[in-house]
């Protein structure tokens, strides 16, 4: 959805998630490029500009961080702050602005009545790192959904890139 | 229409474009969003007239569409990896046979050991089967081919399969442009078989070939490859006249024309391998690269023309010859006969290994100082290799290579105490 | 399948055409008209069964399908004898693909017919025991899972003739093949169960399923016309004797074919959606012995002494097919069968028994009734 979204916008997007045997509750990365020119390179993403961690007790398994820039922004779906996390440390390194937690699965519960926080972290993410917009994030909803289904996550997604807005202002006047 | 899809949903809407009237499916991944989605679009009227046979193994998938091509209807299947070996006897039958049957082949390895990853060895092990091969650089290609080949398998009447590589093309989402129907109706025309099962005609079809005949016809098929030959960039023009772009043909030069160093490969791992030229372009290097879209038939002039002015030639390549090296670069010697230059093999991404930029980097550095040894595997760990050499050279119950590798790598835990 | 009551004079007349039935009953092969699907000039041995049935069913077919059919058959002796390179016997379009594809290809040869909408033209399937009850099985159980509009019919020779002679699934209990030669102190081939693909098919619930041989034309020309009056999946299960392969005279297969229904070994029975609906009765109970006999593939059962115990096993499953299937008259005591020894062509004088269809319960149908596969 995060590439349906930028290519919206009218820029150049490539998504595909690792794949292994279909297994419920095995860890699962996917990865999105988004450029404005067109992506010729086909190797998993090592060195990302940017994280969305949906399942945050994958923290301290795996190393999740790996390659991560250092004006990366990170995402962690969690109602916990970083330092509740146990991740206070690690942040020192990166503009403190770019590092947020979001309670995507309390605000899908809420919302969609289901813990599913994909479409709410998208939210999240468009607010965070104004790589796509929000009006964008939802067209890619409507895309993938239909009718009532996509309208709730809609919603969420929306109700999720207003929590990290404030969130952003509320560090920036710290 | 420009759309933001996933690899496998666009190449089945441009089969539901060709308007094929029989679709016998088998899944195995990752070829089942294909078949999946072909499904949806049957049972929703979006191809109609259209039978949609869901058979019991990839043998029987191929031998449903050998019956319905021979009766007049357009047939289509898909599969990859260990599908397309149990299907081997019916490949043979199709293209013996010259039923212009359209295959995708969602490029997978082939086990033992079993892996769902990307690999060429699947297609690459039917390479002399009769059937004409495409591959794809792009999930753009990769829909346009299918069109492409529905019109040259009928044109020449020899069955295509058109390889995409298994989850990294298939499951990607990608811009595509998929076509409208009456670009696709003006391209492909009906169906108009050479042979047909018809009661007011009746035909003796499949019948005992002994020595004083076999010879002749097995060559015709060969003929009707190098006919094909011919066949396929007039295709690809004709596409780009109607279509607007550049898809298929027999291969894709980039950057070739005044390059000493020249890397060879076929599908996805193009587009990376450009990107890494282009860098080292701005770094002066004279490199370029040249993908072969039609490796069956293999276009040896095309071939030489292409690489003969280079100083080196790399040919990276997704499966390997066990016994002997390369499988890709045996054919492009053949193109090089009489030539003197530099050839390198490269073995790289065996069942799904990721190929990387930066290995690619390392790769070229060592290509162009001569560094390389004819047969290289790329991002091997020889370290986990020698370790199994030894084992093994230690006696006869050393266990399954599996086991014991997966085990070095760190996959597998170690034995419990 | 109709029938005609006749004098006892007129007793032992197995003409095929049967100047003695109404025109319309007669043979396909009585006919001028036929379509001689399968035409003459083929290599079939002398006194092949499978050549003999293949002719019936396929004319048969062709005259109940107006001369729209068309066929696919597997690998086999029906296949190799009838193209030899550049020759063809067939006189309608077919296909022969590989050895174990023939239903499937059969199954896009449907689809394709569907597609185009020409539900006027239809489908019929050919394989021997070995394509169709072995290799072909995988094929021939999808075909009939998805109901495909196919018939498929089971030449059944009881092993692979075609490429010598060699044991298959349907290779009946101690009989010599040329991988289960009587060597060893093994009786022939090991005793089994065998693969009932009759039973099978039935446990599929198609719209019908048959077995027939080659002494019955007429009842085999009615199964196939029966079967082409239906839609869907059906399969017709044919006892083809082969001389070359059994070691029998040439002359004596259509006699093989009797004798193996009467003795009980082959039971001859319709069925519709997975349930009996007919079956030909004996009309003269006959010892194992009688139909073995004439064939060296159980010579060595006959040795001095005899094998008394095996023929006897033999005699047992007879018996049970005869209990199971209710293959005797109501009334016979299945464990009294009356010698017949000599008079093989002849009838006993005063008796005009029609090839009857039974009626009321077979214990076969109550087996089923009962099954969970069973009508409910």
């Amino acid at each position: 959805m995060l590439s349906i979204a930028a290519f919206s916008e009218g820029r150049h997007a490539q998504a595909f998630p690792t794949f292994g045997s279909e297994r419920m509750g095995a860890p699962v990365t996917s990865f999105c490029r988004i450029d404005d020119a067109p992506i010729r390179i086909r190797e998993p993403i090592s060195d990302p500009d940017a994280l969305i961690i949906q399942d945050p007790t994958l923290l301290h398994q795996v190393d999740l961080f790996s390659g991560l820039g250092d004006h990366g922004y990170i995402l962690i779906n969690s109602s916990k702050s970083f330092d509740e996390l146990g991740l206070g440390e690690f942040v020192g390194r990166f503009p403190r602005e770019r590092l947020l937690t979001v309670p995507a699965t309390e605000i899908a519960r809420e919302q969609l009545g289901r813990p599913v926080p994909n479409t709410v972290l998208l939210g999240g993410f468009a607010a965070l790192s104004g790589l796509v917009m929000i009006e964008s994030v939802a067209k890619a909803i409507r895309e993938k959904f239909s009718g009532t289904v996509a309208k709730k996550n809609v919603l969420a997604a929306e109700r999720a890139f207003g929590y990290v807005q404030d969130e952003i202002k509320e560090l920036a006047r710290a | 229409m420009r759309r933001q899809e996933e690899g496998s949903r666009a190449v089945a809407e441009a089969v539901a474009l060709c308007r094929p009237e029989v679709i016998s499916a088998y899944p195995i991944s990752p070829q089942t969003h294909i078949v999946e989605h072909l499904s949806d679009l049957v049972r929703t009227g979006d191809i109609e007239p259209c039978e949609y046979l869901m058979v019991e193994s990839e043998f029987a998938a191929m031998s449903a569409a050998i019956g319905a091509s021979a009766t007049g209807a357009r047939a289509y299947t898909a599969t990859a990896s260990q599908g397309l070996l149990y299907m081997v006897e019916a490949l043979y039958n199709a293209s013996g046979l010259g039923l212009p049957i359209v295959m995708t082949v969602a490029n997978r390895a082939i086990g033992a050991p079993i892996n769902i990853w990307n690999d060429h060895s699947d297609s690459m092990s039917q390479r002399d089967s009769g059937w004409i091969q495409l591959y794809a650089q792009t999930n753009q290609e990769a829909l346009d081919m299918h069109i492409q080949a529905f019109r040259i398998a009928e044109e020449v009447s020899l069955p295509v399969m058109v390889c995409m590589d298994g989850f990294i093309l298939t499951h990607a989402y990608e811009e595509v442009d998929i076509p409208e129907q009456k670009q696709v109706d003006a391209f492909l025309p009906a169906f108009r078989p050479r042979q047909l099962l018809d009661p007011a005609e009746p035909v003796t079809i499949g019948a005992m070939v002994g020595p004083e005949a076999f010879f002749e016809v097995k060559y015709l098929a060969h003929a009707k490859q190098m006919q094909a030959m011919d066949l396929i960039p007039e295709v690809a023009s004709g596409f780009a006249r109607e279509f607007g772009r550049e898809s298929g043909g027999l291969l894709r030069r980039y950057r070739t024309e005044d390059a000493e160093t020249i890397v060879v490969a076929l599908g996805s791992v193009l587009g990376t391998i450009e990107d890494v030229v282009d860098h080292r372009r701005e770094d002066g290097e004279a490199i370029g690269a040249l993908g072969i879209k039609s490796f069956r038939p293999f276009p040896l002039e095309e071939v030489r023309e292409a690489l003969e002015g280079a100083k080196r030639v790399v040919v990276l390549e997704k499966c390997l010859a066990v016994g002997v090296g390369g499988v890709v670069s045996a054919n492009v010697r053949m193109a090089l006969s009489g030539i003197e230059l530099r050839g390198y093999t490269v073995i790289a991404g065996l069942g799904g290994r990721s190929i990387t930029r930066e290995s690619l980097h390392r790769l070229f550095d060592a290509a162009v100082r001569d560094e390389l040894k004819p047969l290289n595997f790329l991002d091997m760990k020889t370290d986990v290799v020698e370790r199994e050499l030894s084992r093994i050279h230690q006696g006869h119950s050393s266990g399954s290579h599996e086991q014991n590798i997966l085990r070095d790598v760190g996959v597998v835990a170690a034995e419990p105490h | 399948m109709p029938e005609q009551k006749i004098k006892h004079y007129q007793a032992g007349t197995f003409v095929v055409g049967n100047r003695l039935l109404d025109p319309e009953q007669r043979s396909v092969q009585a006919r001028m008209e036929r379509s001689n699907s399968l035409t003459s000039g083929h290599r079939a041995c002398q006194g092949c069964g499978e050549a003999l049935g293949a002719r019936y069913v396929v004319d048969a077919a062709m005259r109940a399908t107006d001369d729209k059919l068309i066929a696919t058959n597997a690998t086999g002796c029906l296949e190799v004898f009838s193209t030899p390179y550049p020759e063809s016997s067939w006189q309608l379009p077919w296909i022969h693909s590989l050895f174990g594809n023939a239903p499937a290809v059969a199954t896009g040869v449907a689809a394709a017919l569907k597609a185009k909408g020409r539900d006027d033209i239809r489908v019929i399937g050919q394989g021997g025991d070995g394509g169709t009850l072995d290799i072909g099985f995988a094929c021939l159980s999808g075909m009939f899972e998805r109901n495909d509009d196919v018939l498929f019919v089971c030449y059944d020779n009881e092993a692979y003739m075609n490429t010598g002679v060699q044991r298959s699934s349907a290779t009946p209990p101690a009989a010599r093949t040329s991988n289960t030669k009587p060597v060893g102190g093994q009786p022939g081939n090991v005793f089994g169960k065998g693969k009932n693909a009759p039973l099978i098919a039935m446990a599929h619930e198609i719209p019908y399923v048959a077995t027939a041989t080659v002494a019955e034309l007429r009842d085999l020309e009615a199964k196939v016309e029966r079967a082409m009056e239906l839609r869907g999946a059906r399969y017709l299960h044919v006892f083809v004797p082969c001389p070359l392969g059994w070691g029998s005279a040439s002359h004596d297969t259509i006699r093989l074919a009797r004798l193996v229904k009467e003795t009980g070994l082959f039971p001859v029975f319709e069925a519709e959606d997975g349930e009996v609906t007919s079956v030909s009765r004996i009309r003269r109970p006959v010892p194992v012995e009688e139909y073995l006999k004439l064939q060296k593939r159980y010579a060595h059962l006959f040795g001095d002494p005899p094998n008394t115990e095996v023929i006897g096993q033999i005699q047992a499953r007879a018996d049970r097919n005869i209990r199971n299937f209710g293959l005797l008259p109501e009334g016979d005591q299945s464990a009294d069968l009356p010698g017949s020894a000599a008079d093989l062509a002849g009838e006993r004088p005063g008796e005009t028994d029609p090839i009857g269809t039974a009626e009321g319960e077979t214990s076969l149908m109550r087996l089923l009734a009962s099954s969970p596969h069973g009508p409910q």
